[in-house]
């Protein structure tokens, strides 16, 4: 990222105990702050606390939260993927094509793994393998990829997916268990064990901190770096598999602007947007958080464009109100 | 003599238009006459006032994706004092919504500024931010050509000295960017803030504040165009210019303005934005679909920053040599 940190790092003198940091970390806030949207919520309507209406509200967040896994590790890694959201619509398009051509489902899902991946590799390739920054060659990936599904359908449609290919944005494993929802906790789990339990977890950590430090200690960084974009390339191919069986069409403006979303979940989870530093339980409460708000402001009747004003209204404060909270312990404490 | 002249990045650019205007001369020669690159410039001019504004931003190591969302405020403001006050002066509606932009951008650069919130997240919220706001001022409501005033409409379309006003504000501004960012402090400031931070403290400027002028600075020109876009255009509503921050970040980075920070000069995002405006005005005429044109500007962004960066590479630090060649 280009931003020059300008202040010397504090280096503790004592550390805490582990019940008093849990106490005090950013993960803590966030389940009081999900537990009173939850309350206010289903005090505000009585249809909030139905099961099938809870249901209902986690199609909000799922399919963002799938790529948010993937980005939180890449902006810990000290980079951003920007194309997300285009991958989502090039790949949606490809299903779309093949759809035309009679291709049936297991194909379909196929096309758009593989069209994700691609995406990935191709992001991953100009970073690692050229050396460029990842925020300008995304920002013209997004461009990119989302342009080819302009040239594809111009100002068209694909429609007439098959019925099977219906069950992964509308089907249920079990009760009001969608299977977006149990692929997201599925998810969760794994990026979990992967960012805090693994050998790779650590290696992306390092290179977040000190990529010159983490090379030295024998991480191989472009490799994981490749990895990384890979994931996300993998993960917005599901999203968009889940995202057009869900709407059973594709128009090339699928999915606009959820990048911003994307990396204010990931944000709003904790992840410092210079690297690092960040856990997957954040983003996972970050993403019930963003959820249950645009549900309930859904169940106001709040338009969606007030809606995007209240998200990059959120981006801006939590990460300025924990500048500004220290700021003020620190004038406390002198 | 042929290396030396390649790593000049403006002259690449000029060699690069050159060709692409002289491929599509060979078929469509009407396309090269004066007039229609005139027209052609013209049609360019509110990109790169943009793209003057986004550079210095972007030499002083910061980057604003919120200018496009900032000209669609401003712009939707203008008609808006425009139908509210018809006999309102047209150059007091442009100081007014140059005023606003500038406040807009100063939003940014105190976030940048005073908060140390990275550049990135910050534009981003703000973009999503005064797109909202446009909605909530109008409801979502459109404010049609009918509506605008004739003078309000006709400004930019004005011949003076046979080029429309629109053609003419953006060579002022350029002729003012080339003296800012060459023979004032503040310009000399945006490259060493980017160049190095720590010794830009050292030899006594203010890294901060100075960013948050590059804000102010690119707020102000989203303002102007603004208005140019909206009385060019003759509409004005929540979505004009969506997505346009990309090609602005597109005509600086062609331009060779590196996104490191510190390289890059004037004639660069000039040439940068007339490269696409060149792109954009020849896809109609050769006869390819305009649903194109974001494929392309994204390919020409990618190729773009491979080169600068090769560019950039030689002169890399030789301390770490072996950890940058990674």
């Amino acid at each position: 990222m280009a931003h020059a940190q300008l202040s010397p790092r504090t280096i503790p003198d004592r550390l805490q105990g582990r019940s008093a940091r849990l106490l005090k970390s950013w993960e803590a806030l966030l389940v009081v702050v999900a537990t009173a949207i939850f309350l206010g919520n289903s005090l505000a309507s009585p249809y909030f606390l139905d099961p099938w209406n809870l249901s209902d509200a986690t199609f909000n967040f799922t399919e963002k939260a799938m790529i948010a896994f993937a980005m939180a590790l890449v902006i810990i890694s000290g980079e951003i993927d920007l194309s997300v959201a285009s991958i989502i619509a090039l790949a949606s398009t490809a299903m779309g094509y093949a759809v035309q051509l009679g291709l049936d489902t297991p194909a379909l899902v196929a096309i758009g793994l593989g069209v994700g991946l691609v995406c990935g590799a191709v992001n991953g390739l100009l970073i690692t393998g050229l050396g460029l920054p990842s925020i300008v060659v995304t920002i013209g990936t997004m461009s990119l990829f989302r342009g080819l599904s302009f040239i594809v359908l111009g100002d068209q449609a694909f429609t007439g997916y098959p019925e099977s290919f219906a069950w992964f944005g509308q089907g249920y494993v079990w009760w009001v268990f969608s299977f977006e929802f149990t692929l997201f906790v599925l998810l969760a789990v794994i990026y979990g064990v992967l960012l805090h339990k693994t050998n790779f977890g650590r290696a992306v950590y390092a290179i977040g901190n000190n990529q010159t430090a983490a090379l030295f200690s024998g991480v191989r960084v472009a490799r994981v770096k490749f990895a990384l974009f890979l994931m996300t390339g993998l993960m917005a191919g599901l999203a968009s598999i889940c995202l057009t069986s869900r709407l059973g069409s594709t128009r090339p403006s699928i999915a606009l602007g959820w990048e911003l979303e994307v990396v204010t979940m990931v944000v709003l989870g904790g992840v410092n947007i210079l690297g690092g530093s960040g856990t997957i339980p954040g983003v996972v409460l970050a993403a019930l958080i963003m959820g249950m708000v645009t549900f309930g402001f859904g169940l106001l009747n709040v338009p969606g464009i007030v809606m995007s004003i209240f998200i990059g209204l959120l981006l801006i404060s939590v990460i300025a109100l924990p500048i500004l909270w220290q700021r003020a312990r620190r004038r406390l404490s002198q | 003599m042929m290396a030396k002249l390649l790593k000049n990045r403006e002259i690449l650019l000029v060699v690069a238009i050159m060709v692409l205007l002289a491929v599509i001369a060979l078929r469509f020669p009407g396309f090269v006459a004066p007039a229609n690159l005139a027209r052609v410039y013209n049609d360019t001019s509110i990109l790169i006032i943009l793209a003057l504004g986004q550079m210095a931003v972007i030499l002083t190591r910061c980057i604003d994706l919120s200018m496009a969302a900032n000209l669609a405020l401003c712009g939707m403001v203008a008609a808006m004092l425009n139908t509210a006050f018809p006999g309102l002066p047209i150059p007091l509606v442009i100081v007014a919504v140059m005023v606003l932009g500038g406040l807009l951008g100063m939003v940014n650069g105190t976030l940048v500024w005073k908060l140390d919130i990275p550049p990135i997240v910050v534009t981003l919220g703000t973009l999503t931010i005064y797109r909202g706001l446009i909605f909530l001022l109008t409801d979502g409501k459109w404010i049609n050509a009918h509506e605008m005033s004739d003078a309000f409409k006709a400004l930019p379309r004005q011949d003076l000295a046979g080029l429309p006003v629109l053609s003419w504000l953006s060579l002022v501004m350029i002729a003012l960017m080339f003296v800012v960012m060459g023979r004032t402090p503040l310009g000399r400031a945006f490259y060493a803030v980017g160049g190095n931070p720590h010794a830009a403290i050292y030899t006594g400027i203010d890294v901060g504040r100075t960013r948050f002028f590059a804000y102010c600075l690119s707020g102000a020109l989203a303002g102007l165009s603004g208005y140019l876009w909206v009385s060019r255009y003759a509409v004005a509503y929540v979505d004009i210019a969506a997505g346009f921050e990309l090609d602005i970040i597109a005509a600086c980075v062609i331009g060779g303005i590196s996104i490191a920070g510190g390289i890059g000069s004037v004639a660069g995002a000039v040439l940068g934005a007339l490269f696409l405006g060149v792109i954009k005005n020849a896809l109609p005429v050769i006869n390819i679909s305009p649903f194109a044109q974001m494929a392309i500007s994204g390919t020409v962004i990618i190729i773009a920053v491979a080169v600068n960066a090769r560019a950039e590479r030689r002169k890399g630090r030789v301390i770490l040599k072996k950890a940058e060649a990674v």
